[in-house]
């Protein structure tokens, strides 16, 4: 491998900035990586080698002629296939969107184009970001680079493995239920779920529109950091923005964590959870005390409602978001319709696959007459009653650390028949998503068969600055590999 | 609550999505399935709560920016992408009889 993939986002921009390396050269190694390991690990959908390289040799020209380096020039960044760029390929993983070109980009992605980063391709996700395995997608499954037969998680599953397996120093994904932290557990890297409003989701295909966040992934916590830093801000593009000032999340990279009150979910080390994870987190909770932190138990009563609601929740915001695809303004549209209402049918039936249909279902289901109120509006109840428990804890504790997962990756095809057992690998994410806090995945070991453990860290509404704070610090003492020998 | 075939025909309709029978029948026992599993929310007292739709309720909601005129894709842009086309406009199969 070239030494230039093993190195961070932060030492890589330092390089360019420096003009040590040359951001042609960066974005040369990194594209030769994804040829020699992509057709075993299948992280990126499309590989945008002409634009990324094109870019790059305007960075360097712009660098020559003494122009500030931005603050990630010239460091390559995989992005979702759920966020749209303008004239390269989006199909949210799915058949319906297949050869779609948008007209715009992304707000996320233009953000971090202006502040010098490089576009490498698109990444593989779960149809429309609905699954937990990335076997979702209508194109190919993703494979995990610690374990080849073992998934990636999901959605983002591309976008997680890509940055394990060293084929780009950061991505982009998306959370709605889990799918940033979930697939960072399960590749060993970090990720981090923004609070709701932190990061525009202009040019974001709306899979769950009270749910749906953006954001990084990264192999440490100040790459991610940096990463967050670019994305975070109001847009005027994407109304549910805060306007409330970004703070300097690098730059509160300080190690001292005395005083801050930790707590520790009862009902989180309760349930089915795996012995090597319920170890893993204990010793990063003991870590954190070491490092002059408080340890509290605290209860989140209502979570253990969280997967049903949740699964009411995001189908019913998708059933109307996904109406859009009727075959008429772009994407598929299936051929021999007589009539209007059938070429809607039609194109919906052909272009969707089984769990879009599923969750549609669902979805129009719960919302229909005679279901509205026995299920929406009491998914919507228990909603409230989870968000006040976590503002409860919150009243008590600084931040809450538990496990990201119950498991570590399993087995591509092992819960592909039986969607109510993937549903439940979302078990102790999906209550962030409902409440709208920030979270993040930090690696905090590996099991016996070498597959990384995650650590979940949630924290109140725009307290990313608190969430980075601790996970840096847990992680000089945790000292754990971020990256798959693949 | 029990979920018949006739129904999941019925919201699929609403859906405009198509089962074959086949399909039908392994979709219903899998919506039987999660729908059981959703029962567990009859059980959570709610009364006197109100639902949450938006997770952030105190910051400003969804305000309306300035009613001002700006650029937006051009009539070639956004019909760029349609499967059908005629005339600068999407086309769409016949919606009302020739009669």
């Amino acid at each position: 491998m070239n030494e230039i993939c093993k190195l961070t986002i932060v030492e890589l921009q330092r390089a360019i900035a420096q003009r040590e390396l040359s951001a042609a050269e960066v974005c040369g190694a990194f594209l030769s990586r994804i040829e020699e390991k992509d057709p075993q690990i299948r992280a990126f959908l499309k590989v945008d080698r002409k634009g990324a390289l094109r870019t790059a040799a305007s960075i360097d020209d712009a660098l020559a002629k003494g122009e500030p380096p931005g603050p990630l020039a010239g460091v390559p960044i995989a992005i979702k296939d759920v966020l749209v760029t303008r004239g390269l390929e989006t199909t949210c993983g799915s058949r319906i969107l297949e050869g779609y070109h948008p007209p715009y980009s992304a707000t996320a992605v233009e953000k971090l184009q202006q502040a010098g980063a490089i576009v490498l391709g698109k990444t593989n996700c779960d149809e429309f970001a609905m699954g937990s395995s990335t076997e979702n997608s209508a194109y190919f499954a993703t494979r995990n680079p610690w374990s080849l037969d073992r998934v990636p998680g999901g959605s983002s599953g591309g976008s997680a493995a890509c940055v394990a397996a060293r084929e780009a120093p950061g991505s982009l994904g998306t959370d709605t239920g889990g799918s940033i932290r979930q697939p960072a557990a399960f590749c060993g890297v970090v990720g981090i779920k923004p609070t709701y409003g932190r990061v525009s989701r202009y040019g974001l295909v709306a899979f769950a529109s009270s749910l749906d966040q953006i954001g990084p992934f990264a192999r440490n916590v100040r790459d991610a950091a940096c990463l967050l830093q670019a994305l975070a801000g109001h847009d005027p593009a994407d109304s549910t923005t805060s306007p409330k000032p970004v703070e300097d999340y690098p730059g509160a990279l300080t190690g001292d964590l005395k005083g801050l009150r930790i707590g520790v979910v009862r009902e989180w080390l309760e349930s089915s959870l795996e012995p090597e994870i319920a170890d893993a987190v204990g010793s990063a909770v003991n870590r954190l005390e070491q490092l002059g932190c408080s340890i509290d138990e605290v209860e989140l009563p209502h979570s253990r409602y969280a997967i049903a609601a949740y699964y009411i929740v995001a189908p019913a915001e998708a059933s109307s978001n996904l109406a859009r695809y009727d075959g008429v303004r772009y994407g598929f549209r299936a051929k021999s319709a007589g009539d209007l209402a059938e070429l809607y049918r039609k194109t919906r039936t052909q272009g969707f696959g089984s769990e879009v249909k599923r969750r549609i279902m669902l979805g129009t289901y719960a919302l229909s007459s005679g279901y509205y109120d026995a299920y929406f509006l009491q998914a919507g109840r228990v909603r409230r009653l989870i968000k006040e428990d976590f503002d409860k804890a919150f009243s008590r504790v600084d931040l809450l650390v538990g496990p990201t997962t119950p498991s570590v990756a399993f087995r591509l095809g092992e819960k592909l028949r039986d969607p109510l057992q993937m549903y439940l690998s979302d078990v102790y994410t999906v209550t962030a998503n409902l409440a709208g806090i920030p979270g993040l995945s930090l690696p905090c070991g590996l099991n016996q068969d070498g597959l990384p453990i995650g650590l979940q860290m949630l924290a109140p509404h725009f307290e990313e600055t608190r969430l980075l704070q601790t996970a840096h610090a847990l992680e000089a003492e945790l000292d754990v590999t971020t990256a798959a020998e693949v | 609550m029990k979920i018949s075939q006739d129904e999941v025909r019925k919201i699929a309709t609403l859906a405009h999505l198509e089962f074959d029978d086949r399909e039908l029948e392994e979709f219903s026992a899998q919506f039987q399935q999660i729908l059981n599993y959703f029962e567990q929310l009859q059980q959570v007292k709610t009364s006197g709560v109100d639902p949450l739709t938006h997770p952030l309720e105190e910051e400003p909601g969804t305000p309306l920016r300035e009613d001002v005129r700006r650029p937006s894709l051009s009539n070639e842009e956004a019909l760029a992408e349609a499967p059908k086309k005629s005339d600068g406009q999407f086309q769409v199969p016949r919606v009302i009889d020739a009669e």
